[in-house]
């Protein structure tokens, strides 16, 4: 379960951010939304411990991630959260499936293929990024995510670059993977197609003070 | 993993790669190749050098005298009466003296009269046949039985000077009455007699001869030296010149002590080997030290530009670098992945500047052989051990600000960028 209190954010000569308290249990989703600059992103970032908060707290299955020290972070990063990034991004060197197996949390190769098998990526595996269509690299970015059996799964802007259809197979996908990981699934987007997708939701733009 | 990702970004920006390895290997395969020839010189100056505490032959370069006499790669400065050497020959001091008398060869192979004690000095043994004991018959070093193919009781003239067209002495055939075994010092290419068998050859020669123009003689004919103002057909105490004499002393202090009296007293010159030859690596280590500077330089900029590389590459990879700290990866983790590519980078540079070097060396190697009996293998020689590690030294270093700017961005922000 992931959980926030009272979190706030100050980025220098702007006023402060104070973001509404979360809770999304395990095998859930949540869609914050909201326009371009209320603070989506931000949120993200520091529940992924990528910033730390001015203010309050982060909690991810009971453990206060925001009170960790930066290396205990970074640890902790990298065996409980999965991070989808708005681009998918890759190192472009290594084949599709070296960057699955890119975290030093990740489970190994026989998880990395049975999760393109269920995102239906198993021939592109010995691919390089280059060589994948936009559809295929954002399953690619969503196996990777799963890779460390996360407690929770955060997802910005995953949509914003796919057409109606595949937005939908891609909600699908993430909410299918949340369930088969027992993990949480956040999703911060300004992509009004997933309000119909996703119950549970936040409107970041009415909520933030 | 990191190891893994740090040789993959390597190979998947090649040209990127090439540039910083090229200006590497370049400067890596030159000082390589100079450590190589250094190593080999020394080690065959080395061993030509067999208990010759003192050389005494004529006045004249004292560098010359010694590269003629023991190496026998230089032209020698002239001849000396043996009547006046015999003095210091024979000297309290002197436990064993070996008088040298050369200036033909044959086939560029020199004829050298000496004693016996030349071939005990260098441990040469007989593969065939017997030593010299007789007037005109010569035992043949084992370089000039393999590359010009004579064998026991074949005859040859031999020529004045080095050069394989000189002037024959023609009605003075030498025979071939023994092989030497392969010592791989000097006396290999050698074909060694005695010394009446030299002064013989010459002083009728010079009776024969009716007139030589003073310029090619001395270009062609170094041995003429010996046979000046000789006249005479019967060699006599007065007319028995010898080009040098290698002196093995009994005591330490007696190198010191005898050079005086020979060069204040007499119209010899007597020069300690072991000095020259310092003196003479000594300048050829100007020389080196002088490339080996210009190719530090070009080491220097190879750093340079890896580090440009490197860096310019940063800001293409910040996504990828960010991207690592989002999977886990701890900030002193992306440090270490620049500075093992800086390594990679390195650890190739000198590589294939190694080989290079190698490949140098088996292009000259004939050359070297032929001219100078060096030989060249491709083993790895003392200093190089060095160069690996200024070449690793220059890879960490040109990688530490961009491993140092990798470990301090702000991933949120580059995440956000987009």
């Amino acid at each position: 379960m992931v959980q926030t209190s009272d979190l706030s954010y100050q980025y220098p000569a702007i006023k402060q951010m104070e973001f509404p308290d979360l809770q999304v249990e395990a095998g859930h989703g949540l869609l914050i939304h909201g326009e371009s600059g209320c603070g989506k992103t931000t949120l993200l970032h520091l529940l992924a411990g990528l910033r730390k908060p001015t203010t309050g707290s982060v909690s991810i299955g009971g453990e206060q991630v925001s009170e960790l020290s930066s290396p205990k972070l970074d640890q902790y990063r990298g065996h409980h959260i999965g991070i989808i990034h708005q681009r998918p991004y890759f190192i472009e060197s290594l084949s599709i499936l070296d960057n699955l197996l890119l975290s030093p949390y990740s489970a190994g190769k026989n998880k990395a293929i049975a999760v393109a098998n269920r995102l239906n990526i198993r021939d592109v595996l010995n691919r390089y990024p280059n060589q994948l269509s936009m559809g295929q690299k954002q399953r690619a970015t969503i196996a990777r995510s799963v890779m460390n059996g996360p407690r929770v799964i955060l997802a910005d802007e995953p949509t914003s670059a796919l057409d109606n259809k595949n937005c939908s197979y891609v909600i699908d996908l993430l909410l299918e993977e949340a369930v088969v990981n027992d993990a949480a699934l956040i999703i911060v987007s300004h992509d009004d197609r997933l309000r119909s997708e996703i119950a549970n939701q936040i409107d970041l733009s009415t909520t933030i003070n | 993993m990191l190891g893994k990702i740090a040789w993959k970004n390597i190979l998947y920006k090649p040209l990127n790669s090439a540039l910083c390895i090229g200006l590497l290997l370049f400067g890596v395969g030159i000082i390589s190749l100079l450590l190589l020839i250094q190593h080999h010189l020394e080690q065959k100056f080395e061993q030509d050098f067999q208990d010759i505490d003192l050389v005494i032959g004529a006045k004249g370069s004292p560098l010359q005298l010694v590269l003629s006499s023991i190496y026998h790669l230089d032209t020698p400065t002239g001849n000396i009466k043996l009547a006046e050497a015999r003095s210091f020959m024979e000297h309290p001091l002197v436990e064993e003296a070996t008088p040298l008398a050369y200036g033909d060869s044959y086939r560029s192979y020199r004829i050298l009269g000496t004693t016996s004690d030349y071939l005990k000095k260098y441990d040469a043994q007989l593969a065939q046949g017997r030593g010299f004991t007789k007037s005109m018959e010569v035992s043949i070093g084992a370089e000039v039985a393999e590359k010009i193919g004579l064998q026991l009781g074949d005859k040859f003239e031999g020529n004045h000077g080095e050069l394989p067209h000189g002037q024959a002495h023609e009605h003075h055939p030498y025979t071939v009455v023994g092989i030497l075994e392969r010592t791989n010092t000097v006396v290999d290419r050698l074909i060694l007699t005695d010394l009446e068998s030299v002064w013989q050859v010459h002083v009728d020669h010079t009776a024969n001869q009716p007139s030589i123009d003073p310029v090619q003689a001395t270009e062609l004919d170094f041995g003429r030296a010996f046979n000046n103002k000789r006249s005479e057909q019967a060699i006599t105490a007065d007319s028995m010149e010898v080009t040098a004499v290698l002196l093995k002393l009994k005591t330490k202090q007696a190198a010191l002590d005898m050079p005086p009296l020979v060069n204040g007293q007499t119209n010899m010159q007597a020069v300690l080997p072991a000095f020259e030859v310092n003196r003479f690596f000594y300048l050829l280590g100007v020389g080196v030290t002088t490339i080996k500077l210009i190719t530090g330089g070009i080491m220097l900029m190879a750093g340079f530009s890896m580090f440009f590389v490197l860096y310019s590459r940063l800001r293409d990879r910040r996504y990828e670098l960010a991207l690592m700290r989002t999977v886990g990866y701890r900030p002193r983790q992306l440090f270490g992945l620049l500075v093992l590519e800086g390594l990679f980078l390195a650890g190739l540079g000198y590589a294939l500047g190694w080989i290079l070097s190698r490949v140098g060396i088996s292009l000259i190697r004939q050359q070297a052989q032929n001219d100078f009996d060096l030989h060249f293998d491709a083993s790895w020689v003392q200093g190089e051990g060095w160069l690996l590690l200024i070449t690793f030294l220059i890879g960490v270093l040109s990688a530490l600000l961009p491993a140092w700017q990798a470990m301090r961005m702000d991933v949120s922000a580059i995440l956000s960028e987009s």
